[in-house]
C-alpha cells in the first residue's frame, strides 16, 4: 500500500537529503555564523525575581550609552496577542520590562559590548531596585479567588475558560465502571539544538530594517516587528537562515527581536544576540504544564459511555504572539477525545496566568498531555473490566468503516484505519511473548511492562478552524512561486521555512513528480521575506500539505505551459506529450525542459501564438478541498524494564505503526518520528523544570535539566501505513509532530503495567525514579504481601 | 554566559608553575583539562585573574612503576585510563570507573589530578581512590608532601591543599591478584552526575577491606574496616542513616541499593 516512486526521485522515494551536503560538512549558516562589520553583541539583564515591582534601574554614568531600558524605547509597542474568543483576557508584554516583572528571566535591560563577555560585564554593573511581590507558581492555587494577581487589572488569573458542555446523565446511569483519576504533566523546556538568536541592522540603501533571526515564521515576525516598531512592513525584512530546530520555540515574535530591531535603528550599527543555554532553561521553561481531573464512565466491556474532565493549563505570564496563551487550553477541550468514539463528553479548561515564562506550543502541543490522560484512563478502565488494554482500545476506536467521521467535538477525521494500526502494533511488539516473559519473572529482579497508546494528529487546519479563534494570524491560501530558469532549472519560493522538515528535498520530489525534473535541478528559496510569498510559516505540521500542495499546483501550471510550447514545436496536441526524466516526450520526438525554457526566455519568436503570457513563472495559492485539517495517526507500543529498587526505567523495545497518508519521503518521515519520539521520551522520563515557592526555576543547567541522549534512545521500529487523505494533493497528511505525542502515554502505561502487581499507578510525568519509588512506597498493601 | 576576562599562562615546568601560583596568590586557578573549571568560568561562578595551564608540563604526564604501586602524573586523562593505554594496578577497577565518567568528549580532556583537586562530591576518583587507599603527592615552594586520598577532600570543592600548592601525582597501590573490587553508581542518565555511589575493596593479602560511600553532600564516608559490614549487608540501612546520608526516603533508598550492589560484586 506504500507509494513507491517509479523513478526513485518522486513522491514515495527515500531520496537522500539535499541539505545534508552542507550540514554534514559543517557548512550550514546559522544566525551565530553571521559576521557583519561593526557588529556588537548584546547581553540582556534579566529579572532574577518571578514577581516584583520595578522601582528603578541604576546604570553607572560611564556605561549610560551602552545600556537601554524600557524608557529609552519610545514609540515601541508592547506585544499583544488577542483572540476573538469571548472572555479572553489580553496581556501586554513590553519588550523590556516596565512597572512590574512577571517571571524569572523577563528582559529588564539591554547591554552592548564588543563581545558577549563584555556585554555581560556591563550587565553585571547595573543595579535594579525591585520590590518583591507574592508569587503565583501553582496554577491551581492561582485560580483561587484569594490568589495574588499576575495582571492586576484582570480580577483573576484566568486568560480564558473553555468548555464543551455535554450531558452525562445517561452515561452515569448506565455505567458499569467509573474511573476517576488526577493527572499532571510537568513544565519543561523545548531545548532545540540551536537556541534563539538574532542579528539586526539598518540597511540605508534599501531603507529597511534587516533582521536575521532563528525563526519558523519569517513573515509573521516581520508583521509583528512592523507593528511593534511602528514601521511600514515594506521597511522590515526578516531572514531565517539555517535554523537548528524550532519545535514551536521559534514560532513566535520574541521581545529580543523587537529590542534588537529597535537598537539597530537607534545605534546605526549591526547588533547581535545569541541565546545561551542558561537563558533558555531559566527564562524559557514554557511548555507542557497541565493538570486534569478526569472521570470516565464505561460499560462492562470497557466501552466508554462518557467522559467528564476539568483541566488547567499553566500558560505563564503573557500571551505570546501569535498563538496566545489559550491555545493549549482551548485545544484540550476539542482534542481530548482523541481517536475514540465518545458518546457523551463534558470538559472545562482554564488557561491560567502564573509567574512563569509565556506558554508556547511545543511539538504536539496539547495532544501530548491529552494523549497521556486518555491512554492512561483507557488502561485504568481495562484493569477495572479485566481485559487487555488493547482490547478496550479496539472497543472504542473510530473504525475504518466510519471514515470520514465527525467526532463529538466536531473534528472531521478524513481517513484512516485506527484499529489496524493498533492490531499491527500488538503483533509487532509480540504481546503474547511479553505476557509470558512477565509471568516468568526476570533473573535480575526487574519488572517488565508493556504499554500502548493510539492517537490522531490534526495538521494543516486552516481558515475555517482558526478564524473561530481570531488570533493575530489566521492561515489562508498557501502560496508558492515556481520559476524555470533559462538553463532548465526550477526555482521554488515558499513563505514557510524548513528547519528540520527537509523541504529542500521533499518539495524537489514533488516538483519531480509533476515535471519529471531532476531534484538536483530544483532549488528552494525560503526564509527571506524579501524573496518569498507571505505565509504564516512552519507550525502545526502544515508544510507538506500546504507548501507541498502549493508547489504541486504551481508545477502543474508550469507543466501546462511547457507542454503547450513543446507540443506546438513537435506539432502534436498537448494530450500527446508527457513529462519524463527532465524531458517532454511526444509520440515521435522529445524536447528537454531546458530547450523549452530557452525558447520562452530567449527565443520568443518560436512560441505558440496563444501561449499564456505568464510563461514559465507562476505564483499560485492553494488550500485543500476541506480545510479542517488532515488526520495522521499512530499506535505506539513500548516494553520497559523497571528496577523496583531504584525506580530506573529501561526501554527494551519500541514499535511505532504510523499512518501519515501518502509519504513524500518515508526516510524523512522516519527521521521526524525518531526525533519526535526522542523528545517524547524526554517528556516521559527525564525533562522537567521544577520551580520553588519563589518562582525560581531550579534546573538551571544541563546537569539538572536532563535531556535524553543517544544512550536513552531505544532502537525504534517504525512501520508505515499509508491511507491517503481525500482532500489534499497526492493524499499527503501532516505528520511532523506525531512522534512526540504518544511516548509519555505508552511509556506511562508500560510502567504501570510493570508495577501493577505492586498496586502502583503513576499519573504524573516525567516518571522519574523519585516518583516511581514514592509510588511504590505509597501503594496500598497487597493481599498476601 | 561568558567568562570574565583573565590572563593565561602555560608554564613548561613545575617550578615555573609554582612561581606563577605564588605570585598570583588567590587570584589564580590551575587549569588542566578544563572540564570542570570551564563551565564554572562560563557561568561566572569563579573569577580568577589568571589561569595557569599545567598541561604543558611533561612531568605531569609521566607514569612510573615503583614496585608496589603505579604513580600517575596529575594530567593523565580519564580516557587514557579507560582505554587501557597505561598500566592498571587495580585489576580492572580503574578502567571500569574511568569509562563511566561523564561523556567520552569530557574524558578525552579531563584529568585524574583535576578531578581530585576539584573535589566535587560526585567525582568518581575521589570515591574510588579513597577505597583503593591511594595517595597524592602535592608540591609547594616549601617542598613536597603526601596526602592520603581519603583525607584529601575536606568538603565540597575544598581540599587540604594550601595556597601555592600543586597536586603533581597520584600513587595507586597495586591490588593483590586475588583482590576483589566492587563499584556501583546510580545516575538518572548515562554520563550524568551520580545520585549515589559506592566503592568496595576486598584485599585480605594487603589487609585491606574498605567501603567508601560517595556522592554525598560533601566528602565521602570511608569505612576503613568494612569486613563486618560486608559480611552483614542487612546493616547497610543503619550505616546510611548513622552517617547522616538519608536526606529523605528516596535518598536513603538509592544509597542503600547502590551500596548493596557494590558489595554484591565482591561476594563469592
Amino acid at each position: 500500500m506504500e507509494t513507491h516512486s517509479k523513478t526513485g526521485k518522486g513522491i514515495g522515494a527515500r531520496l537522500t537529503r539535499k541539505e545534508d551536503d552542507r550540514y554534514m560538512r559543517g557548512r550550514g549558516e546559522f544566525v551565530a555564523d553571521i559576521r557583519l562589520a561593526g557588529m556588537k553583541d548584546v547581553a540582556f539583564l534579566r529579572s532574577p525575581l518571578a514577581h516584583a515591582r520595578l522601582h528603578g534601574i541604576n546604570v553607572p554614568e560611564r556605561l549610560r550609552d551602552r545600556v537601554f531600558t524600557h524608557d529609552d524605547m519610545t514609540g515601541v509597542r508592547a506585544i499583544r496577542a488577542v483572540t476573538g474568543l469571548p472572555g479572553f483576557k489580553v496581556s501586554e508584554q513590553p519588550p523590556l520590562a516596565t512597572g512590574k516583572v512577571r517571571h524569572v528571566g523577563e528582559l529588564v535591560a539591554m547591554c552592548l559590548g564588543e563581545t558577549r563577555a563584555e556585554a555581560e560585564d556591563v550587565a553585571a554593573e547595573i543595579d535594579v531596585q525591585f520590590e518583591e511581590l507574592p508569587v503565583i507558581v501553582n496554577m491551581l492555587q492561582g485560580q483561587r479567588s484569594d490568589s495574588p494577581l499576575v495582571h492586576e487589572d484582570w480580577g483573576d488569573n484566568i486568560y480564558l475558560e473553555s468548555s464543551f458542555d455535554g450531558d452525562l446523565t445517561e452515561a452515569k446511569a448506565a455505567a458499569a465502571v467509573t474511573v476517576t483519576k488526577e493527572f499532571r504533566t510537568n513544565r519543561q523546556c523545548m531545548a532545540p539544538l540551536e537556541g534563539k538568536g538574532a542579528v539586526a541592522y539598518w540597511d540605508s540603501r534599501l531603507e529597511q530594517l534587516v533582521v536575521y533571526t532563528a525563526t519558523q515564521m519569517p513573515h509573521i515576525v516581520r508583521t509583528g516587528l512592523a507593528e511593534c516598531l511602528g514601521l511600514d512592513q515594506a521597511k522590515v525584512r526578516v531572514i531565517a537562515p539555517d535554523v537548528g530546530g524550532g519545535f514551536g520555540y521559534k514560532g513566535i515574535l520574541t521581545p529580543e527581536e523587537i529590542c534588537l530591531g529597535w537598537l539597530a535603528m537607534h545605534c546605526g550599527h549591526p547588533v547581535r544576540w545569541i541565546e545561551d543555554c542558561r537563558e533558555h532553561l531559566t527564562a524559557n521553561a514554557n511548555c507542557r504544564e497541565h493538570h486534569y481531573h478526569v472521570t470516565a464512565y464505561a460499560d462492562a466491556r470497557g466501552k466508554i459511555l462518557g467522559l467528564e474532565v476539568e483541566a488547567s493549563v499553566d500558560a505563564g505570564a503573557y500571551s505570546a504572539y501569535p498563538f496566545s496563551a489559550c491555545l493549549e487550553g482551548a485545544q484540550v477541550v476539542s482534542i481530548l477525545p482523541g481517536p475514540y468514539v465518545i458518546p457523551a463528553y463534558h470538559c472545562k479548561t482554564y488557561s491560567v496566568a502564573t509567574n512563569k515564562a509565556p506558554i508556547l506550543p511545543y511539538r504536539g502541543v496539547a495532544r501530548t498531555g491529552v494523549c497521556f490522560v486518555m491512554e492512561l484512563i483507557i488502561d485504568a478502565i481495562a484493569r477495572a473490566v479485566e481485559r487487555e488494554p488493547y482490547e478496550v482500545r479496539l472497543e472504542n476506536l473510530v473504525p475504518a468503516s466510519a471514515m470520514p467521521y465527525t467526532n463529538i467535538t466536531g473534528k472531521d477525521f478524513d481517513s484512516g484505519d485506527y484499529p489496524k494500526s493498533l492490531r499491527r502494533a500488538v503483533e509487532e511488539i509480540h504481546l503474547t511473548d511479553i505476557r509470558a516473559r512477565q509471568a516468568d519473572g526476570e533473573p535480575d529482579g526487574r519488572l517488565i511492562g508493556i504499554g500502548f497508546a493510539t492517537f490522531c494528529e490534526q495538521a494543516a487546519h486552516g481558515t475555517s478552524v482558526y478564524s473561530g479563534w481570531g488570533i493575530p494570524m489566521v492561515p489562508g491560501h498557501e502560496q508558492a512561486v515556481a520559476r524555470m530558469t533559462p538553463g532548465g532549472s526550477l526555482e521554488l519560493r515558499i513563505g514557510a521555512h524548513s528547519h528540520g522538515q527537509s523541504m529542500e528535498t521533499t518539495l524537489a520530489q514533488v516538483a519531480h513528480e509533476v515535471l519529471g525534473i531532476d531534484p538536483a535541478k530544483v532549488k528552494l528559496v525560503h526564509g527571506d521575506t524579501e524573496y518569498t510569498p507571505y505565509s504564516t510559516g512552519t507550525w502545526g505540521s502544515r508544510c507538506a500539505v500546504m507548501s507541498g500542495g502549493a508547489v504541486a499546483t504551481a508545477c502543474e501550471k508550469i507543466a501546462e505551459r511547457a507542454a503547450s510550447i513543446a507540443a506546438y514545436l513537435m506539432q502534436v496536441s498537448t494530450e500527446e506529450v508527457r513529462f519524463e526524466n527532465g524531458e517532454i516526450v511526444g509520440p515521435t520526438s522529445s524536447m528537454s525542459l531546458e530547450e523549452v525554457a530557452q525558447i520562452w526566455y530567449l527565443k520568443p519568436q518560436l512560441l505558440p501564438p496563444d501561449i499564456d503570457s505568464g510563461g514559465l513563472e507562476v505564483t499560485v495559492g492553494y488550500k485543500p478541498k476541506t480545510d479542517s485539517g488532515t488526520f495522521s495517526y499512530a499506535s505506539h507500543a513500548v516494553v520497559v524494564a523497571v528496577d523496583p529498587e531504584l525506580g530506573d526505567v529501561e526501554i527494551l523495545d519500541y514499535v511505532i505503526i504510523e499512518d501519515g497518508g501518502t509519504l513524500i519521503n518515508p526516510m524523512v518521515v522516519e527521521g521526524q518520528v525518531y526525533g519526535g519520539a526522542g523528545q517524547g521520551i524526554g517528556t516521559a522520563l527525564y525533562e522537567e523544570m521544577p520551580f520553588d515557592a519563589a518562582g525560581q526555576p531550579l534546573a538551571s543547567t544541563l546537569a539538572d535539566y536532563l535531556l535524553p541522549g543517544p544512550t536513552e534512545m531505544p532502537h525504534f521500529r517504525v512501520f508505515h501505513m499509508e491511507t491517503p487523505s481525500p482532500n489534499t494533493k497526492f493524499g499527503i497528511k501532516g505528520i511532523g509532530e506525531g512522534g512526540a505525542i504518544a511516548p509519555p502515554a505508552a511509556i506511562g502505561n508500560a510502567i504501570n503495567d510493570a508495577l501493577a502487581s505492586l498496586g502502583v499507578e503513576l499519573c504524573e510525568s516525567p516518571m522519574s525514579p523519585r516518583r516511581i519509588l514514592a509510588a511504590i512506597a505509597e501503594a496500598p498493601p497487597r493481599e498476601g504481601a | 554566559m561568558k567568562s570574565f576576562a583573565f590572563d593565561y599562562e602555560k608554564p613548561a615546568t613545575i617550578v615555573e608553575a609554582l612561581a606563577l601560583l605564588g605570585e598570583a596568590g588567590d587570584d589564580a586557578k590551575v587549569l588542566a583539562g578544563g572540564q570542570s573549571l570551564g563551565p564554572m568560568l562560563n557561568m561566572r561562578l569563579v573569577r580568577p585573574r589568571r589561569l595557569i595551564d599545567i598541561t604543558g608540563i611533561p612531568d605531569l604526564h609521566q607514569i612510573t612503576d615503583d614496585g608496589d604501586a603505579i604513580v600517575f602524573g596529575a594530567c593523565v586523562t580519564h580516557a587514557a585510563i579507560e582505554d587501557g593505554r597505561i598500566p592498571d594496578p587495580t585489576g580492572g577497577m580503574m578502567p571500569n570507573v574511568a569509562a563511566g565518567i561523564a561523556y567520552r568528549a569530557v574524558r578525552n580532556r579531563g584529568t585524574i589530578g583535576g578531578s581530585l583537586v576539584h573535589a566535587d562530591p560526585a567525582a568518581d576518583w575521589i570515591t574510588t581512590l579513597a577505597a583503593i587507599g591511594a595517595e597524592v603527592t602535592v608540591t609547594g615552594i616549601d617542598g613536597q608532601r603526601r596526602i592520603a586520598v581519603d583525607k584529601l577532600m575536606v568538603s565540597t570543592f575544598e581540599t587540604s591543599l594550601v595556597a601555592g600548592e600543586l597536586l603533581v601525582s597520584i600513587r595507586v597501590p597495586k591490588l593483590s591478584s586475588d583482590a576483589k573490587w566492587g563499584f556501583y553508581k546510580f545516575c538518572r542518565k548515562t554520563g550524568e552526575f551520580a545520585e549515589a555511589m559506592s566503592a568496595v575493596i576486598v584485599d585480605p593479602a594487603r589487609g585491606d577491606i574498605r567501603v567508601v560511600i560517595g556522592a554525598t553532600d560533601t566528602r565521602p564516608v570511608v569505612i576503613a574496616d568494612a569486613a563486618t559490614l560486608i559480611s552483614k549487608p542487612e546493616s547497610i540501612a543503619t550505616v546510611i542513616e548513622e552517617n547522616g546520608l538519608a536526606n529523605d526516603a528516596y535518598d536513603a533508598q538509592v544509597r542503600r541499593v547502590s551500596l548493596w550492589r557494590a558489595i554484591e560484586q565482591v561476594m563469592p
